[in-house]
């Protein structure tokens, strides 16, 4: 059935795609055809992170959604589209470039636009607005520029919400900061005075400079050109190379009111509750509503707008629930938060406040007269109880709510159970009973399941440590263990074992059972044996087959090749950075062809043989030692490749030598141990053929060094990985790279890998920068020395194993007749190479059908 | 265990104790089969069948040797290298089917072969 009406949607921000990704997702029969007119020329992304793409996200990582949506036969969206007219009587809309669009139903999301207050001087070149992604990436332009000659001086005219936000970002960007305030205090509109003082002294740690009271009356012009300097009301004055302004928003109604629809007293188009305007075929939705008598400028109204629009479009009767305007501020080391009836108006409110200048901390709870209801809050400096409190207000409170104030290691907040129906995340409306029917009847395992099956915590994140709790309670309701502790004979975590024997210097399993072990005459398992051999290879660097050592090993490590499904292996040798020369490539393929091992080319980049016999591997390996190779490590949850794109040597657009740092990289960190496989990849310029940011650590060659992004990987959940820092050369680069992973290293658990790691360690990417970079946990040299150790310590384990006899006695087929082959395994040809027999196929031949099936000496070659 | 007092099972060495390392199996062939034989932490010898159940390929020699506290005694386990089945060394039960069901309908417990050290010698009780 072709679609019946036509929706026409003008504006393409964040309540525009959540719109079209309900209404997509409801409307099953396909009734609605939609069209999105989208001023700006991208497709909708996350406003709300706008910040985070001066922490090295991309335009491309703020994309909301599945980009699927886009692909929908039902959906069209047309970029750097701007309507300029509506009329109402035909039904149509039009283009600034002219196209005309019939409409059925009309819904404007057309967001707001920054204020510009009418200052003398607001024009001149650098003075930004913060609202897009256009604005941010000119605002990032333009400090780089001038940051190549001196330190950029900025200014933020607006201490708001977005201001701070503004001045975090100038920050960033390596700019000084001052914020200027009209007022009396920081983040008026949310907090009150005493918050607002405890947050200016917070600024001010972070090195951002704040002036209240603060009217700007002129931007007067550097001598050179730009901006230079702001003339205050006061008489005052203030130097700046950078001026952003964010001293508010104004509703985008233009159309809406040159189409004679109702506006509101202070802008916005006039909607009821269900989001229509006074015409009945248009509706407004987000920010450009005036709704309940207010435009609000939050996401989370606005996706309840969509959600009711939605249900209206298809015929339900949806209504307003009324807005939820908590907020909580994202600047990196400030904690404010404000929910509910923060300033205390409603009639007989009673404030509970709890104060510590010392240590920058302010909290109020609003509660009802009696004490128990509670009714709104601030939280400044230590916002930690936010996620659990905010889905109380309008309910009472257990116990004393002063015991929601005390600092933590007082016993803290005592535990709450929410019920059922209490929202958790506002942004996404996703109540209790959600998050734990996800965990209930959707049967996800963690958070990151939950997260994709409720949305929850998928848009600001302020609600993921309460979903994260929730999750956990319920797992463990569900009798699912969410311990840290690494199995039943350790209940200490791996991060917890490592530190321990680290600093112990405990050397074998043996030892480290007896201290560590939950049970001393305990003898491990196949999760903590290898977990522990990780652990001793690098806090203990030794073979890994020397003495009981050799007992901690998978299979896999064991024998140092990979264990297949018929039990022989594969064997892969190093090929570092994928550069191979032709001598090398003809000695593997000899060695296949006299083992009569199956060939193929690895997704990693190298050459994998398969079918190998037990008792094979140390024949193969003599040989590809005498051929200059050494073990890739195909096995170990170790170091294993680093992708090479061909780089400047070769390639028309390189500006560096991929290949080159590629092979140094590899040859630097082979053979590290770690909690779980390391891949990285080197690329030679931004097209990126290496595919390096799909790789735990990914380097790309820019014109003056090196970009290092971290926390990549493919495999079930692919992540890109995130930028960590920018320019290096080359020393730098690496002493970057060996801090990382060995502070990955340290303190990731057990099979986690980069990316997953750098969500759960303290302070997230900007946490790990930290540590990196600025040697934030005064463990920088510490980390150079393990590392220098590690590279000096290297020796190829095949090597070392054909040298010693005693190890190589592991590698026979059966202890009392080591010259019989294991007769199980049973081979076919296929595209010229031998496969392993299928299960059908050696019962075939065992009824004596004409099946060929063989020993891995099979000979193939036709 | 029971065969132990069988009058047809043959003691059969197999290897010296110094050819086995400490938790580790190694496969040996005894009366055409394939049986692997694990060398405790305090010289104690056991033997299950080589054969996994649940892979149906011949590796169990190839896991790693644990112990698990089951009932409250400390149990001597190996977890299959393939797909990590955990299995009593002592007795052939299958532990931890890894959630998991034996390949072609096979039952998911092991065969086990009463095993002692004489000497340095490892001997396998073989039905005779
Ligand atoms: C051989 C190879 C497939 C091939 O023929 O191309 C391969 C084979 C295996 N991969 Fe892989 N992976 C191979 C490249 C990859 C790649 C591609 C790459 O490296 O660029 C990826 C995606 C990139 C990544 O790792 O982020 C990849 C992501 C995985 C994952 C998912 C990891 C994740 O973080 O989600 C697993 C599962 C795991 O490790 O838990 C896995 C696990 C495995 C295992 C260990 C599965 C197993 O237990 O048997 C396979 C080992 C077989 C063997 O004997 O070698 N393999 N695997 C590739 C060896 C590359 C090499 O030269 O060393
Ligand atoms: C830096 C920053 C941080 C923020 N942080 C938070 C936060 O932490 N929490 C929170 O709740 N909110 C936050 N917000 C506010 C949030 O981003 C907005 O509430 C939300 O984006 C509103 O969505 P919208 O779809 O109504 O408008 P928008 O996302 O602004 O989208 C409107 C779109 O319509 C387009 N448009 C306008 N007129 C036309 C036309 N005539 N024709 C075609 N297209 C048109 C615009 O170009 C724009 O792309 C933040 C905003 C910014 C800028
Ligand atoms: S994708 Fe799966 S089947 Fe293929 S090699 Fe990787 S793990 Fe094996
Ligand atoms: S409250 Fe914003 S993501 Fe949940």
């Amino acid at each position: 059935m072709s679609p019946s009406k036509h929706l026409v949607v003008v504006g393409g921000g964040m309540v525009a795609q959540r719109l079209v990704e309900a209404l997509r997702d409801r409307d099953t029969a396909g009734t609605w055809r939609i069209t999105v007119l989208a001023e700006e020329p991208r497709r909708p992304y996350d406003r709300v992170a706008l910040t985070s793409y001066f922490s090295g996200r991309d335009a491309e990582d703020l994309a909301l959604g599945d980009p699927g949506l886009w692909h929908d036969p039902l959906v069209t969206l047309v970029r750097d589209e701007r309507v300029a007219s509506v009329d109402r009587a035909a039904r149509t809309v039009t283009t600034a470039r002219g196209r005309v669009e019939a409409y059925d139903h009309l819904v404007l999301a057309t967001g707001s636009s920054a204020w510009v207050p009418p200052i003398e001087g607001a024009d001149l070149p650098g003075v930004f607005v913060y609202r897009t992604v256009d604005d941010v990436a000119a605002l990032r332009g333009y400090v780089e520029e001038l940051s190549q000659h001196r330190t950029v001086r900025g200014a933020v005219i607006g201490g708001g919400l977005l201001g701070l936000e503004a001045a975090g970002a100038l920050q960033a960007l390596g700019a000084q900061a001052t914020v200027l305030q009209v007022g009396t205090h920081l983040m008026s509109t949310q907090i009150d005075l005493g918050g607002g003082e405890a947050l200016r002294r917070l600024i001010n740690q972070l090195g951002v400079g704040v002036r209240l009271n603060a009217a700007t009356a002129r931007i007067r012009p550097h001598r050179r050109g730009g901006v230079g300097r702001l003339d205050l009301a006061d008489g005052g004055r203030l130097d700046a190379d950078v001026v952003v302004i964010a001293a508010g928003v104004r509703p985008r109604d233009e159309l809406a009111r040159d189409g004679g629809l109702e506006i509101g007293p202070r802008g916005g188009v006039v909607v009821d509750d269900s989001c229509l305007t006074s015409d009945a075929d248009i509706s407004a939705v987000g920010e450009v509503a005036c709704i309940q008598g207010a435009c609000i400028g939050l996401v989370a109204p606005g996706y309840a707008m969509a959600e009711v629009t939605v249900d209206r479009l298809l015929g339900g009767r949806a209504e307003f629930p009324g807005a939820d305007t908590a907020t909580k501020l994202k600047l990196a080391g400030v904690d404010v938060a404000s929910f509910g009836d923060a300033f205390g108006t409603t009639p007989g409110a009673l404030e509970i406040v709890w104060a510590d200048p010392v240590a920058g901390v302010y909290k109020k709870l609003v509660m009802s007269d009696d004490a128990r209801t509670l009714l709104g809050g601030v939280l400044v400096g230590d916002a930690s109880a936010y996620a659990s409190l905010r889905p109380m207000l309008g309910r009472e409170l257990p116990g004393d709510p002063a015991a929601f104030l005390l600092p933590e290691g007082t016993g803290g907040p005592p535990d709450l159970e929410l019920p059922d129906d209490a929202g958790v995340c506002s942004c996404n409306n996703v109540s209790a009973g959600a998050v734990r029917g996800a965990v209930t009847e959707h049967r996800c395992t963690d958070l990151g399941a939950v997260k994709a099956c409720t949305k929850a915590g998928t848009s600001c994140g302020s609600c993921l440590p309460l979903v994260k709790k929730l999750v956990t309670t319920e797992l463990q309701k569900q009798g699912i263990a969410v311990s840290t502790a690494l199995c039943e004979h350790f209940a200490l975590s791996r991060a917890q074992l490592y530190d321990a024997v680290r600093v112990s210097g405990v050397r074998s399993f043996t030892e480290v059972v007896q201290r560590f072990g939950t049970r001393p005459d305990a003898r491990g398992c196949d999760i903590c044996k290898p977990a522990i051999g990780s652990i001793l290879a690098t806090t203990a660097p030794a073979h890994v087959l020397d003495g009981e050592r050799a007992a901690l090993q998978d299979t896999n490590d064991h024998v140092m090749a990979n264990l297949q499904k018929d039990g022989s292996y594969s064997v892969v040798p190093r090929i570092p950075g994928g550069e191979v020369t032709p001598e090398g490539l003809i000695a593997i393929g000899a060695v296949a062809q006299d083992f009569g091992l199956y060939t193929k080319i690895t997704g990693g980049q190298r050459i994998d043989m398969f079918g190998a016999r037990i008792d094979q591997l140390p024949l193969i390996w003599q040989r590809l030692v005498d051929a200059g190779f050494e073990s890739g490590h195909a096995y170990g949850k170790s170091l294993r490749t680093v992708k090479s794109c061909v780089g400047s040597t070769w390639c028309r657009f390189g500006v560096q030598d991929s290949v080159a740092l590629a092979v140094l990289l590899e040859l630097r960190y082979r053979g590290l141990r770690s909690p779980h496989k390391i891949k990285l990849g080197v690329s030679g310029c931004a097209r990126e053929c290496a595919e390096a940011r799909g790789k735990d650590v990914g380097v790309i060659a820019t014109d003056k060094g090196w970009n290092v992004y971290v926390g990549g990987n493919g495999g079930f959940t692919p992540r890109h990985a995130q930028l960590l820092a920018e320019d290096l050369d080359t020393e730098t680069l690496i002493r970057t790279i060996d801090r990382f992973l060995l502070y990955y290293v340290r303190t990731a658990d057990r099979l986690q890998r980069t990316a997953p790691w750098i969500g759960d360690v303290e302070g997230g990417l900007d946490g790990v920068r930290a540590v990196v970079m600025e040697d934030s946990l005064g463990i920088a040299a510490d980390l150079d020395q393990q590392m220098a150790q590690h590279v000096l310590d290297y020796e190829d384990e095949w090597k070392a194993t054909l040298e010693d006899p005693e190890k190589l006695r592991r590698f026979s087929s059966f202890v009392n007749a080591p010259e019989v082959a294991d007769p199980s395994l049973a081979y076919v040809p296929e595209r010229g190479q031998a496969r392993p027999a299928t299960a059908d196929e050696r019962a075939a031949a065992l009824r004596g059908e004409p099946v060929l099936v063989a020993g891995t000496t099979l000979e193939v070659r036709s | 265990m029971t065969i132990l007092d069988e009058p047809t099972a043959v003691w059969t060495a197999v290897c010296r104790l110094g050819d086995l390392a400490p938790e580790r199996g190694a496969a040996a062939l005894v009366g055409g089969e394939q049986v692997a034989i694990f060398r405790l932490v305090d010289g104690g010898v056991l033997a299950v069948q080589q054969h996994d159940p649940f892979s149906d390929a011949y590796v169990l020699s190839r896991g790693i040797v644990g112990s698990r506290a089951v009932e409250g005694v400390e149990v001597p386990t190996v977890a299959s290298p393939m797909h990590k089945q955990v299995f009593d060394l002592r007795t052939g039960r299958c532990l931890d089917p890894a959630g998991k069901a034996p390949a072609r309908g096979l039952p998911p417990d092991l065969r086990t072969w009463a095993a002692r050290v004489r000497g340095d010698v490892v001997e396998i009780a073989v039905p005779a």
